[in-house]
């Protein structure tokens, strides 16, 4: 047995350790901690994988932001935990329910070892037309050339799931500051940390925004860094979230796509159809629109995870 | 066995136990973080097939890779979507049951219209 295929199954074993936890554990705050160790075990997965993009987007995303998501509602939701904890149900629903998920990872399993060999695969055309883009990183051409369509979709989904998020504020609410006012002992480690860090963290963010054209990163993983040094501020009580009625806010937060857009239908007019680049223009207007995008982004990550406002706005 | 076929056997599991927790697990927020396992298997059931992709010097298919970025993206702001309606739910009636027969407060209230 090689070390490596040693590595790929000791991770391979940890995660699935890890995942029974989560679903096993009593405490839903020690199933939320696992999900994190579990985020970034996957996170290793990949760059096992050989995609590293992927991996930073799942340490940053999945473990990060979901993380403090899931710790923040499982905090306020802790005393529901008991009364819940009576509704589990019997043997007959749980044997079901077991005799579903194993065919179904039975079924899975056997698509997994039926894979067509050899595989079909892009990379070639990718890797062939990369020239044209002007961009050195495969994965963010696809985003950004390629396949933008789905990019401009979800920077959309991303600001709608954010819309959804506000519409459930109370009345008297609505237009107020997102999430409970924080505070932290001014001298402690969480106000120290978040005086510490963010320099730290917005120069890291930015970079990895900006070599995300040629190397591994690119504006979804730069844009949550920069997202989590904000929410770090904010849990400090150093800052507070912007009340969502101010018109600096709704403008930055519908620049990204409205740019997007208007590149895109521009194209049709320059290049002969939506979301082309004209020859020799792709890499400005791909950074153009990374650049008008990276502001929205940060936003919307940082005010998802800060949920419904709660607080009246400012008179 | 080689890496691509041993993860894609570990995201069959994955998605497996999600499954269970998902139907299993009565609290609202753990169905939420199961519904996150299955997602995960998936994408990385995704990955490990990108992975087989690998061609000319690259070491899998960058295409499902970009579109592996833009998931995770969408399923996180699906699960904070998610824990928002939780939270409101918990701030409306005190309690996060889903169980059809559950004495909730906003039945017994006048509507607030």
């Amino acid at each position: 047995m090689t070390l490596a295929l040693a590595v790929d199954i000791s991770l391979t074993l940890l995660v699935l350790a890890v995942a029974g936890w989560i679903i096993a554990v009593r405490d839903t705050f020690a199933a939320v901690i696992g999900f994190v160790a579990y985020g970034l075990l996957l996170a290793l997965i990949w760059v096992r994988l050989a995609a590293p993009d992927v991996a930073l987007t799942e340490a940053a995303i999945g473990g990060g932001l979901t993380g403090a998501l899931l710790i923040g509602a499982a905090g306020r939701l802790r005393k529901t935990e008991a009364a819940t904890r009576a509704e589990y149900p019997g043997v007959l629903i749980r044997t079901l329910a077991a005799i579903l998920a194993v065919t179904v990872t039975a079924a899975l399993a056997v698509g997994v070892l039926a894979l067509p060999d050899p595989a079909p695969t892009l990379a070639p055309a990718a890797v062939a037309s990369l020239a044209t883009t002007g961009v050195g990183n495969p994965v963010t051409a696809v985003l950004l050339a390629f396949r933008s369509m789905d990019t401009l979709l979800e920077a959309i989904v991303v600001l709608l799931a954010l819309l959804g998020v506000w519409s459930l504020a109370p009345d008297r609410a609505w237009g107020g500051y997102p999430g409970p006012r924080h505070h932290a002992d001014p001298d402690g480690i969480l106000a120290y940390l978040a005086r510490l860090l963010p320099p730290i963290g917005i120069i890291v963010g930015l970079y990895i925004f900006w070599i995300g054209a040629d190397l591994p990163g690119g504006k979804f993983q730069g844009a949550t860094i920069l997202a989590a040094m904000w929410l770090l501020v904010i849990e400090a009580g150093l800052a507070d979230t912007p009340p969502i009625s101010r018109t600096w806010l709704r403008v930055l937060l519908v620049t990204g796509p409205l740019v997007f857009i208007a590149i895109g239908f521009a194209g049709s007019i320059t290049a002969g159809a939506v979301l082309a680049y004209p020859e020799g223009y792709a890499k400005p207007l791909i950074i153009a629109i990374e650049i008008a995008l990276m502001p929205t982004l940060v936003l919307t990550l940082a005010l998802l995870v800060a949920g419904a406002p709660q607080r009246m706005p400012p008179q | 066995m080689n890496a691509p076929t041993l993860f894609g056997l570990c995201a069959a599991a994955l998605v497996g136990v999600g499954l269970y927790g998902l139907i299993v697990n009565p609290q609202p927020l753990r169905k939420i973080l199961a519904f996150n396992l299955i997602g995960c298997g998936v994408f990385l059931l995704f990955g490990a097939i990108a992975r087989r992709g690998a061609a000319v010097g690259m070491g899998g298919d960058p295409v499902p890779q970009a579109l592996l970025i833009t998931g995770i993206v969408v399923a996180f702001s699906a699960t904070a979507l998610a824990v928002a309606l939780v939270l409101r739910l918990f701030d409306e009636t005190g309690s996060v049951t889903l169980a059809s027969d559950a004495p909730a407060k906003a039945q017994a209230d006048p509507p607030d219209a």
